[in-house]
């Protein structure tokens, strides 16, 4: 009985995913299952690493300059493209994580934000391989045998890289070294103690992070057949944390509802972008002062409730000493 | 070796608001631990706010420089007690997100209001045209800015390291415990200080708006930017946010005598390699409290 509930999850997931594109714009659906990919990343430093990046953008965005570059230019099939978006993404994180990872909580935060707007300013005077202010646009998505220029058909193309995507970010953090990283979130000296070196699997944790972003860019890119330098900026690395801290912090999979609810939201609000960056802040706002155990927490804990009378712990960002002397 | 003297004094000016912005930041998060992000979007409000006296009421640049920033440091104040204050004793990085959350919020609420456009702010008359300086002719205005905010950086410096006050606040920022113990109310200077913080911040507002035009993005980049100073000066340092800051707008400046291109990224690249050399920032202490 118990087998058969753990699987349901999975089985629910899948027949969710197959039947995205049916219910909403495929283009949409995409979107949301990358934007999921990509706090994923977010999360899996955030959640399990304790280190909030600010500078996510620079992943995702370069992972989608990298992947858009060399489907124009080579005309390599999507998937290849992707993954160099992907490794592109991870190349970068390797100085960008080495001087991060000096620095922890908020200083951490503000390091990696100011590496992306240093990302943001090269890609922006380079304009012979970005396009500067203009992107680039007319990404081709090519797979030998496959016609891909439907949005649905690409979907689906994309769909098993974005659930190997999801894998591997779950895999990382249920690994020993998952458990390390853990171990780092709740005591990083202790760690230490036991004789990890703990800055090489924050550099590691990184990297992978990074990488993971990178991958879910570069489909962002093939996907909406453009890269631009949007995608770069420090709204997008908040838009990520957002969709992070709204779908629950150490959850991973509470990214992927934060992406349905935002991305849903953004929708709805694209006749006018100004509101929806008031609405987005509103959000923000709201959920940092009132609802910071996110959407999956909360949900687990009803349903645990409900199932049994013992209300489970909470993930918090908070669980170290309260650094501040008011209180 | 002209554009190089003029650079210099572009250098010195960006460096103004650099250290301006820097300050606050550094003021703020000394006593209440919170990064605030939206610093940048209240720098824009000051702007707004001598823009709107100056179409609304006629107000001036001069009365405009005092009152806009004690309306938004009020402004400020009123944010701290029914905001900020719920989330002390959490995390610092809910701050930082809540702030976040309020930047976007006020940006584009500005931007719904009036705008991408930039709106032209006038010069004082005093302060039109050009005044030798040395090599080259240089705008007044500027030499003001300036000078100005040389004074206000020295000014703050004084009060906290010389006035009963500012050794109330250092006291609070390093042992808040110890001090509350020693009979000192430390909560009662917490708002007031965030109020300050955000007046420095609308203070460089208005200096910039006869400079650059008001616009509801004109704090977006410089926030980015002040982050870079105050990491490179170490977090909660007075003196090192306001040297960084000049630190950081002379080097931009110059290196743009060399390549233009170079002039955004010279802040990020010093910041790595003081990230490399020395961690806890060029002033700043270790990292006792991270």
């Amino acid at each position: 009985m118990t087998r058969v509930l753990n699987l349901l999850p999975y089985t629910a997931a899948i027949v969710v995913a197959l039947a995205l594109p049916r219910v909403m714009y495929p283009v949409l659906a995409l979107d949301i299952l990358l934007w999921g990919l990509f706090a994923m990343s977010v999360d899996l430093l955030l959640g399990y690493v304790g280190l909030l990046s600010f500078g996510h953008a620079a992943f995702w965005g370069l992972g989608a300059y990298a992947a858009a570059i060399v489907a124009k230019s080579i005309g390599v099939p999507f998937v290849i493209a992707a993954l160099v978006g992907a490794g592109a993404a991870a190349v970068l994180s390797v100085p960008f994580g080495y001087l991060a990872i000096r620095r922890r909580g908020i200083y951490f935060a503000m390091v990696t934000l100011a590496f992306a707007q240093l990302v943001f300013y090269v890609a922006n005077e380079w304009r012979d391989l970005t396009g500067g202010e203009n992107g680039l646009h007319g990404v081709p998505r090519t797979f030998p045998g496959l016609a891909l220029g439907r949005s649905a058909d690409f979907y689906y193309a994309a769909l098993p890289l974005i659930v190997f995507g999801y894998a591997l970010a779950s895999r990382i953090v249920h690994s020993p070294f998952g458990h390390v990283l853990v171990a780092i979130r709740d005591n990083e000296p202790r760690a230490q103690a036991l004789g990890y070196a703990t800055w090489r699997y924050k550099l590691l944790a990184f990297v992978l992070s990074g990488g993971l972003a990178g991958l879910a860019g570069g489909l962002f890119a093939l996907a909406n057949g453009f890269a631009s330098l949007d995608l770069l900026h420090w709204t997008t690395s908040g838009q990520a944390v957002l969709i992070t801290i709204l779908g629950g912090i150490g959850t991973l999979w509470g990214s992927l509802l934060g992406a349905v609810i935002v991305l849903e939201l953004r929708d709805a609000l694209t006749s006018a972008p100004e509101l929806s960056g008031v609405v987005t802040g509103a959000v923000f706002v709201v959920i940092v002062l009132a609802f910071r155990a996110g959407l999956w927490a909360t949900g687990r804990d009803v349903l645990r409730r409900f199932a049994s009378p013992r209300v489970s712990a909470r993930i918090d960002l908070s669980e170290g000493e309260v650094r501040h002397g008011r209180s | 070796m002209e554009y190089i003297a003029l650079q210099l004094f572009n250098g010195l000016v960006n460096g103004s608001f650099y250290a301006l912005l820097s300050l606050g930041l550094a003021v703020i998060f000394g006593v209440l631990r919170v990064v605030n992000f939206a610093h940048g979007a209240l720098y824009m409000l000051g702007a707004f706010a001598a823009y709107l006296l100056l179409q609304d009421f006629g107000v001036g640049f001069w009365p405009a420089l005092v009152l806009a920033p004690i309306g938004i440091g009020i402004a400020g104040m009123v944010l701290e007690r029914l905001l900020i204050r719920r989330l002390y004793g959490l995390d610092p990085l809910y701050n930082f997100l809540l702030t976040f959350g309020l930047t976007l919020m006020i940006q584009d609420g500005v931007r719904l209001r009036y705008g991408l456009q930039g709106q032209p702010y006038p010069a004082p008359a005093e302060l039109a045209g050009s005044v030798s300086a040395g090599l080259v002719a240089y705008p007044a205005y500027r030499l003001f800015v300036i000078a100005f905010s040389i004074v206000v950086c020295v000014a703050v410096w004084y009060v906290i390291e010389r006035t009963r006050l500012g050794m109330i606040v250092r006291a609070a920022t390093e042992r808040p415990e110890l001090t509350r113990a020693l009979g000192i109310n430390v909560d009662r200077w917490v708002t007031p200080v965030f109020g300050f913080g955000v007046a420095l911040a609308a203070l460089g507002g208005v200096l910039a708006a006869p400079m650059r035009n008001v616009s509801p993005l004109m704090g977006s980049e410089l926030i980015i930017f002040a982050f870079a100073v105050v990491v490179i000066g170490g977090m909660g340092s007075i003196a090192g946010a306001v040297v960084a800051g000049f630190l950081v707008g002379v080097l931009a400046s110059l290196a743009a005598v060399f390549n233009p291109a170079l002039e955004n990224v010279v802040a990020f690249a010093l910041m790595a390699i003081v990230l490399l050399v020395r961690p806890a920032g060029l002033f700043g202490s270790l990292e006792a409290r991270s």
